[in-house]
């Protein structure tokens, strides 16, 4: 057993045992945490390879809204209304990633187009009032402890789903990491052209990121709804979360693993930490604390955020190809 | 035709001026220094605030409370090129868009902690025009003229003086114009305080119609860069025309419906079109 | 007039000149010949301030002018028509021959120096109000010229004026160039037609790997076996 081992195991160990012995306060922030280190994760599953969306806030409004919705007007169990919402989502990330990858639609353009689907959801579940209480925010149904309408008033049992999902998080992008879609992705991220000349179907390779992107941040966003049993178009999607989740993904780190889990942790104790230390008299103090460092962070670690990571990368692909020397560039 | 869907349109076409005002800065900003300001509706939110608490606080007559809040909402655009733009410039783009998301994360919890959530209304009560029996709203017009005429001015200034000239020719071949004996750095401040006061002005002219909070930027900001995006990032025409498009869109589409459906329509629409025409409606 | 003694630049990490010195005096012509990628369009660059000197001293009239950046180079004097035109191609004609005279002097003498380029080239007269990208090759040339000589300028670069010029524009390159210097002005040419640009300068550089490995007057050059041989192609 390697020393890596151990330390996964006894890591694994530590999270089994931690509902028993911490409050409940912390459980919750604990969940939390997790909740958004996966979302985060199937974000950075295509962001690490610069397809940069700012679009999820759109897959987990959809994750959230429509088992809820669901739910409340047709008595229907989220078993069956997170599979529906997860397929809207691919869907939605089928008919937006297709023309924009088809037609090469890239950088700032992306961006912006997916920054636009984000508003269409948000902007659809506030106008549909009638059905989604709009702004107001959206409140389930309760039927106390329940698996077939997935309600645990027991924090315990969705820490425990709050871990499963973390780890299907991490499985799916070692899944990637280690599968041939990773070489692709790279090489697609790299030079689109090039890539698809030596045979990469770029489309394919790209729509599938994405989709599995989508996928995983509305289940995301469906858990998180059941955990919280109270939606706000604002808190689940929109400019302010897509913002949110490029955010902390990257202040993690898109190009490893637990990157996107530290830029949770980190993010969520700063806010917390914040908003405990300031109390409830200064709203928006710990935000604001919370934006200067992160433009402290991106002006002065500039190499921190996209470009200490794009080393490890250039690193690590020279280690595996020992052979090949850099090539100039030439501007 | 309606004689109701022809009001709505006018006053969306009234409202267009406006938001033509803020896409001409934010693709004159992107034009020339290549960087998209994601918080520059929250720099026209600063401006809200300004004007509120001139006006309506400590009772400067409007005229001179809009002119002090456009000054300073110019100076606050310096300030930010200099102190989060400058650093970043020869970043990659992902880099500018996060420093300037950061930027609007900034402004919107530091404008809650000092103001709080509440809205506040400047309180100027303008009348309601009527008009062969339809109902137009007079802060509109004022702001449509203004708008209108900001973009004149902008136009002459840009055709007309050097530095204007220099303005558009940086934005086609940034490399060179030094050898003309431009100072890039001049002209980046410049067209940051430039940005600046059309975010200023388009914030009086909001500040008639809207109330003033914290996230007011969310509301428009969007809609903006969409308008941006549909003329062709940096492309001033475009934006101008896309400006009044989206509008008409929005209006027709609050006539038969609400308001967010409105929008949601625009936002489709616009999508839509990014992959009819991907670099913009009126790409070269 | 203008004078590099030792001048080394690169780019970044990568050293592209090494210990460059040459002289043009006062209303003569210089040129400087070489293979591609020898250095010359960083030499040009350099003196024009678009990229730092990192070693060695260039003075104008005397005066130490190295290190500045190129918009205090032209207020120094010195104008540089880039490799390639590059025009601002959507301003008008007349647009880029006022942002020729953006520096505060020139200013002044805008209309004196705007008539003075349309003489020198009535047909740029012909298409002031067109978009200076739809024009042809040698339009676009003559009006980077312009561009260039709207600072009123003591020393103008011109980094291979002829490149991707039909043969007959290209005879009307080297004939302007002769005009340019009847009026006074000095001028640095760098030049592929090594036949052509020998015939208008009086002294010659030729640069191969970011030295010199040759110079002479204009006469001593044509005759120089080496460069007949690798040149001239004889
Ligand atoms: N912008 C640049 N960045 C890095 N290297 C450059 C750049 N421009 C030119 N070089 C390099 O500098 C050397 C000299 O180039 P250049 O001055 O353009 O040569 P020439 O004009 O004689 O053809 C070449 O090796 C070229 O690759
Ligand atoms: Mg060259």
């Amino acid at each position: 057993m390697t020393f890596n081992r151990v330390l996964t195991l006894i890591g694994l160990a530590i999270l089994i045992a931690l509902p028993t012995f911490i409050p409940p306060y912390f459980l919750h922030l604990v969940i939390q945490i997790l909740l958004w280190a996966f979302i985060y994760t199937a974000w950075a599953l295509m962001g690490r390879f610069g397809f940069v969306s700012f679009g999820h806030g759109a897959f987990m409004g959809i994750g959230a809204y429509v088992p809820a919705l669901l739910w409340n007007y047709y008595d229907l169990t989220p078993w069956i209304g997170i599979p529906l919402s997860l397929g809207i989502s691919v869907l939605l990330a089928i008919i937006i990633g297709y023309p924009c990858f088809r037609l090469k639609v890239v950088g700032h353009y992306f961006a912006l187009v997916t920054l636009a689907l984000s508003q269409v959801v948000l902007l659809s579940l506030v106008a549909a009032r009638d059905v989604t209480g709009g702004s107001l925010g959206f409140t389930q149904k309760t039927v106390g402890h329940s698996w077939y309408a997935l309600q645990f008033p027991d924090k315990g049992y969705f820490y425990g789903i709050a871990v499963v999902l973390w780890l299907i998080g991490l499985l799916a992008w070692q899944r990637i990491d280690h599968g041939i879609s990773r070489e692709a992705l790279e090489a697609i991220s790299e030079d689109e052209d090039a890539a698809a000349a030596v045979g990469i179907n770029v489309l394919r390779e790209k729509l599938r990121v994405t989709v599995i992107s989508a996928a995983l941040t509305a289940l995301g966003g469906a858990i998180y709804g059941q955990y919280i049993m109270y939606l706000n178009p604002e808190t689940v999607s929109g400019i302010a979360v897509s913002l949110q989740i490029v955010f902390a993904s990257i202040a993690g780190g898109v190009y490893s693993l637990l990157g996107p889990t530290v830029g949770s942790l980190l993010t969520l104790s700063l806010t917390e930490g914040l908003r405990v230390w300031f109390g409830a008299n200064f709203i928006g103090a710990a935000n604001t604390i919370y934006g200067i460092l992160l433009v402290l962070c991106i002006i002065f670690m500039p190499q921190g955020i996209v470009g200490t990571i794009e080393g490890i990368k250039a690193r690590r692909r020279r280690m595996a190809k020992p052979s090949a020397a850099p090539s100039n560039v030439r501007t | 035709m309606d004689i109701y869907l022809l009001e709505a349109i006018i006053n969306r076409i009234l409202l267009g001026g406006v938001l033509a005002l803020l896409a001409l800065g934010l693709n004159l900003i992107f034009g020339v220094i290549d960087v998209v300001w994601i918080a520059y509706a929250d720099i026209v939110m600063c401006g809200m605030y300004a004007l509120y608490f001139l006006y309506a606080e400590y009772g400067v007559p409007l005229p001179v409370a809009c002119l002090i809040a456009i000054i300073g909402v110019s100076i606050l655009g310096v300030v930010v090129h200099l102190l989060i733009i400058a650093p970043v410039l020869n970043s990659p783009p992902l880099n500018q868009l996060l420093a300037t998301g950061g930027l609007l994360f900034f402004l919107q919890s530091f404008a809650t902690l000092l103001f709080g959530t509440d809205f506040r209304n400047i309180g100027v009560r303008l009348p309601i025009l009527e008009f062969a029996t339809m109902y137009i709203s007079f802060a509109r017009l004022i702001a449509f003229m203004v708008g209108l005429i900001g973009a004149v001015v902008l136009y002459l200034f840009l055709k007309r003086t050097y530095i204007g000239t220099a303005i558009r020719a940086i934005a086609q071949d940034r490399d060179i114009v030094g050898l003309m004996g431009v100072d890039q750095r001049r002209i980046y401040l410049v067209t940051s305080a430039i940005g600046g006061a059309l975010a200023g002005l388009a914030a009086c002219l909001l500040a008639l119609q809207y109330d003033v909070h914290p996230f007011i930027g969310n509301t428009f900001g969007p809609v903006i860069f969409m308008i941006c995006v549909l003329g062709g990032l940096g492309n001033m025409i475009g934006g101008f025309a896309a400006s009044f498009i989206i509008s008409q869109i929005i209006a027709i589409g609050g006539y038969y419906s609400n308001t967010e459906w409105s929008y949601v329509l625009a936002f489709t629409f616009f999508i839509v079109l990014m992959f009819i025409r991907p670099r913009g409606l009126f790409a070269r | 007039m203008l004078s590099l003694a030792s001048v080394s630049a690169g780019y970044g990490s990568f050293q592209a000149l090494f210990g460059v010195s040459l002289e043009v005096p006062k209303g003569e012509a210089g040129g400087v010949i070489g293979p591609n990628g020898a250095g010359k369009t960083t030499l040009m660059r350099v003196i024009s301030g678009l990229i730092p000197m990192q070693e060695g001293v260039m003075t104008m009239d005397g005066r130490p002018v190295g290190g500045l950046p190129a918009h205090r180079m032209v207020e120094q004097g010195i104008a540089h028509v880039p490799e390639g035109r590059r025009l601002f191609p959507r301003l008008t004609v007349e647009e880029n021959l006022r942002i020729g005279a953006f520096i505060p002097q020139a200013r002044a003498r805008f209309a004196d120096q705007l008539d003075w380029v349309y003489t020198l080239f009535p047909r740029l007269k012909d298409r002031r109000e067109q978009a200076a990208g739809t024009m042809s090759g040698g339009e676009q040339q003559m009006c980077a010229i312009g561009r260039a000589l709207m600072s009123k300028p003591k020393v103008l670069l011109m980094d291979e004026p002829s490149a991707g010029l039909a043969p007959l524009v290209v005879q009307q390159v080297f004939d302007l160039v002769r005009r340019i210097r009847e009026e006074g002005l000095t001028v640095l040419i760098v030049e592929q037609n090594v036949q052509q640009v020998l015939d208008v300068v009086d002294r010659a550089y030729l640069l191969e790997v970011g030295s010199i490995k040759l110079s002479g007057s204009a006469a001593e050059l044509k005759n120089n076996s080496f460069i007949r041989q690798s040149y001239i192609g004889l």
